[in-house]
């Protein structure tokens, strides 16, 4: 199953909306909930980050009956040092972002701790890919 | 203890009951931050924050949390009780600072997360 979701940078009403509905769809498909419970907290973590930091960006899911893979790909100003960035309580978040209850530079670590793989990588200027991968069986 | 018990102790009200299942909680993590509250695997666990916006309940509904209670008299937004009931979680609100709330329900036999 393939499933595709636009992002929209800066919007925090709707930041969640798309890992929400790809968390109803894993229930749908009968993955165990400790299972559904870390996928739903790394993929939210990645889309509140598109939220926060790019312009604009999409959350690409396929789910087979091995793995569930998600790749989140933004247009936007890219990690300059993603040594650093995956360092605990390092941020570059604005205000806006921290007053959210984000920021805290918690994010990129904890989708790395609630996945079986992970991916990211980035263009200065350009913007950011990450991908999360959870076996299931 | 359970969500009406918890108002009760701190003397505030449940306003969305989105759950009727899961209305017992044994621990509880108060937090502001939600990057804090999503590194937490705790079940049935009470989250205890100031911050009423959007994120907040989504938070909940990823991190499987079915009980808020927000202090310093914050109130949820129409829009954010909607999406609380759609995901069942339920919702209490009181007047409590957040050290008070803590300190009273922690009495009353709620433990920390760690």
């Amino acid at each position: 199953m393939e499933l595709e979701y636009s992002i929209e940078g800066g919007d925090f009403s709707k930041a969640g909306l798309a890992s929400s509905e790809v968390k109803k769809i894993l229930k749908q498909v009968n993955i165990k909930p400790e299972i559904i419970k870390r996928i739903a907290v790394a993929m939210y973590e990645a889309e509140v980050n598109v939220v926060a930091h790019a312009y604009q960006g999409k959350m690409l899911v396929n789910i087979d009956p091995s793995k569930v893979y998600i790749r989140f790909e933004d247009e936007g100003p890219g990690i300059e040092n993603i040594d650093q960035a995956m360092q605990e309580g390092f941020s570059t978040a604005s205000e806006a972002v921290r007053q959210m209850g984000f920021g805290a530079g918690m994010g990129l670590p904890n989708m790395k701790k609630n996945v079986d793989e992970f991916f990211v990588g980035s263009v200065v200027g350009k913007g950011t890919t990450v991908e999360l991968t959870t076996y299931i069986k | 203890m359970d969500i009406f018990e918890i108002a009760k102790q701190v003397e505030g009200s449940v306003i969305c009951q989105g759950n009727n299942s899961e209305i017992s909680v044994n621990r509880a993590f108060a937090s502001d931050l939600m990057s804090d509250v999503l590194t937490l695997s705790t079940d049935s666990l009470l989250l205890i924050t100031g911050l009423a916006n959007m994120q907040t309940i989504r938070t909940a509904e990823m991190a499987d949390i079915k009980n808020i209670l927000f202090v310093r008299n914050k109130k949820p937004t129409t829009e954010m009780l909607a999406i609380a009931r759609q995901e069942g979680i339920n919702i209490i609100t009181c007047s409590k600072s957040m050290f008070a709330a803590c300190s009273i329900l922690h009495g009353a036999g709620i433990k920390p997360v760690y």
